[in-house]
């Protein structure tokens, strides 16, 4: 069986001497930013590449396609609403919370799903994640379909306030800059190359003596986890936990972020993220164009352009130092 | 008029009767996911949209043209089903040799665009499609009013699904379909154009799919979130029955829409989760679904 070409791109093995150049000029992006734009679009483009980043571990370098990433995402938000409204956490407590319900959430589904493969993968995910749509549709702490509404963001350790909207945004970058570092030395890990050794070829990997389904699991779990941690900051950013976060739209928004920026790329996801969050501002107004231009984007992708915006750059980059 | 468990003949059989008119759309849907399935390898994510559409067309026929049910019942799966090869041949086909998951995310792509037209077009609110005249009324059956469109449509598609059934496992065409399944290599060798039969089987199953927009539109609006809304439901049923099983596919659909129906009555929270619930414990116990061959 011919095991995921999912991932074109970063064909090159992981080598550890990845250059610190793009980190510098993602804190430097970090940093300017909000100078240009406007933090409160800033910050949820930030969510939402982490989002993809975290998707990007299951699909970019596991080789697994969830369809249901969604329920992470939803029910951290949830969680940590929850948390800080009602419990009246503190911020970075409310997002522990969150993100440890995303985790438990995705040891029960990676439980349940992990054994299947391919198709049978994505469909059962989706499957389950609707289920967890429902029960958030249904849940008396969730507020059906009002959600969790104004949502404090209250003091960090209860000392620093995030009210004003550039201090939650300094909050936002530097939990979206360690994520993505973190992202990035997992993934090089001797943990990453296991995961990519089960991507290219699971039989191999097996015979090997790695446990392919444990690494499988353990990815999952940490991509449920990393969706969660974005959900979790979301509700506190918009102050608000709602079924949008949940429902299987938000599932294949993801998926359509992670391939437009580049499959198995590290900067890809994040890319295709910022890319699709400022399409849906612009096309806002336009109503339900927005679902076909989406629609159009992903055939286009899927069709012609499977490499993604960072996966070509990189291609043609390392065509020309090839000479 | 009688009682069990508190609740009275009259609302348990209603809630059986819905539950078998949803089971009847299931099972239509994942009959022509498990007939792609087994052909193309991909699961159509298109097919909710394409439900709508066959549904949206038989309005359109009925409001533009003036062409009523009976006929729309053959001309729309025709028309969506042409859809259907169109975008086989000048997608799909190109996408065989890659990846399956590229498929999954094609069709994906082109049910947000089909929704989203629709949507522009016709509003989120559903438009009102009326039972033909030979099927109103209804007959009083004592324990129960049977509405006559309601048994036309779980007979009708009960012999759609059988006779499907029947063409794939006992004709010389379906053989050719299964041997293809099988080994499309091989099949190719004996002459026989594989990559044909894939078009016509894609377009059969978004025919099926048509066909079942047809018959949801009297009961349910013809709305563009209709297709969205039913067809996880139907890849959950997919799963249960095991992916690419034909008659897997159409008793499961009926089950789970008696399943659903009667949860609505005992308990009714759970009715939108019971199959999701039944999903779960399926796949612990049987991970290839109830008639799927494992792999």
């Amino acid at each position: 069986m011919s095991t995921q070409p999912v991932s074109h791109s970063e064909s090159s093995p992981a080598s550890g001497s990845t250059s610190m150049v793009p980190f510098v000029v993602l804190a430097v992006c970090l940093i300017i930013g909000p100078l240009l734009i406007y933090p409160v679009f800033l910050m949820k483009a930030l969510c939402f590449a982490l989002f993809a980043c975290a998707f990007n571990i299951l699909l970019g370098f596991t080789g697994l396609l969830s369809f249901g990433h969604a329920a992470f995402l939803g029910m951290a938000s949830y969680a940590s609403a929850h948390a800080a409204k009602v419990w009246g956490l503190t911020p970075e407590l409310a997002i522990a919370f969150g993100t440890l319900v995303a985790m438990g959430l995705g040891t029960v589904i990676g439980m349940l799903t992990i054994r299947s493969r391919g198709i049978y993968f994505a469909n059962i995910t989706l499957a389950f994640a609707q289920m967890v749509f429902f029960f958030c549709l249904q849940a008396k702490f969730t507020g059906g379909e009002d959600g969790i509404q104004s949502v404090p963001r209250g003091s960090l350790f209860g000392l620093i306030s995030l009210k004003s909207d550039m201090a939650m945004y300094v909050f936002v970058a530097v939990v979206f800059f360690a994520a993505f570092v973190m992202i990035h030395r997992i993934i090089h890990s001797p943990f990453g190359q296991v995961l990519r050794a089960v991507r290219e070829n699971e039989t191999r990997a097996i015979s090997l003596g790695y446990k392919a389904e444990q690494y499988k699991l353990a990815a999952f779990i940490l991509s449920a986890m990393l969706a969660g941690l974005a959900g979790s900051v979301k509700a506190l950013v918009f102050q608000l936990a709602s079924l949008t976060d949940v429902g299987w739209q938000m599932s294949g928004e993801v998926v359509l972020m992670t391939l437009l920026g580049g499959v198995g790329t590290i900067f890809g996801p994040a890319v295709g993220a910022f890319v699709i969050v400022s399409m849906e501002n612009y096309l806002a107004e336009l109503g339900s164009w927005v679902l076909v231009v989406q629609g159009a984007i992903f055939v286009l992708c899927v069709m012609t352009f499977r490499r993604g915006i960072v996966g070509t750059a990189s291609y043609y980059w390392n065509k020309r130092q090839q000479g | 008029m009688f009682e069990i468990l508190g609740i009275t003949s009259q609302a348990l059989f209603g809630q059986l009767l819905i539950g078998l008119i949803n089971g009847a759309f299931y099972a239509m849907l994942s009959l022509g996911l498990a007939v792609i399935f087994g052909m193309l390898n991909i699961i159509n994510f298109t097919h909710g949209a394409l439900y709508m559409i066959g549904a949206f067309v038989a309005w359109m026929l009925l409001n533009y043209l003036g062409i009523g049910y009976w006929w729309a019942l053959v001309l729309s799966p025709i028309v969506t089903g042409a859809l259907g090869v169109l975008i086989e041949r000048l997608m799909l086909s190109r996408l065989r040799d890659l990846d399956h998951l590229y498929g999954l995310l094609l069709t994906f792509g082109l049910a947000l665009i089909f929704e989203g037209l629709f949507r522009q077009k016709f509003g989120s609110s559903g438009l009102p499609y009326r039972i033909p005249a030979e099927l109103s009324g209804g007959t009083n059956l004592g324990f129960m009013f049977l509405p006559n469109y309601r048994a036309w449509v779980i007979t009708f598609s009960l012999v759609v699904c059988i006779g499907t059934w029947y063409a794939i496992e006992h004709t010389r065409l379906g053989s050719y379909l299964r041997a293809a399944t099988e080994n499309p290599a091989l099949v190719q060798a004996f002459g026989i154009n594989v990559s044909r039969m894939i078009t016509l089987t894609y377009g059969f199953g978004v025919g099926l799919a048509a066909l079942a927009g047809v018959l949801a539109a009297p009961i349910y609006q013809v709305n563009p979130l209709m297709g969205s809304n039913i067809i996880i439901v139907v890849f959950a049923v997919v799963v249960i029955g095991g992916m690419g099983s034909i008659l897997g596919s159409i008793i499961t659909g009926f089950a789970l829409g008696v399943a659903e129906g009667l949860t609505k009555v005992f308990y009714p929270e759970a009715s939108s989760t019971v199959i999701f619930v039944i999903m779960a414990i399926v796949l612990l116990i049987r991970p290839s679904g109830l008639f799927g061959r494992s792999s």
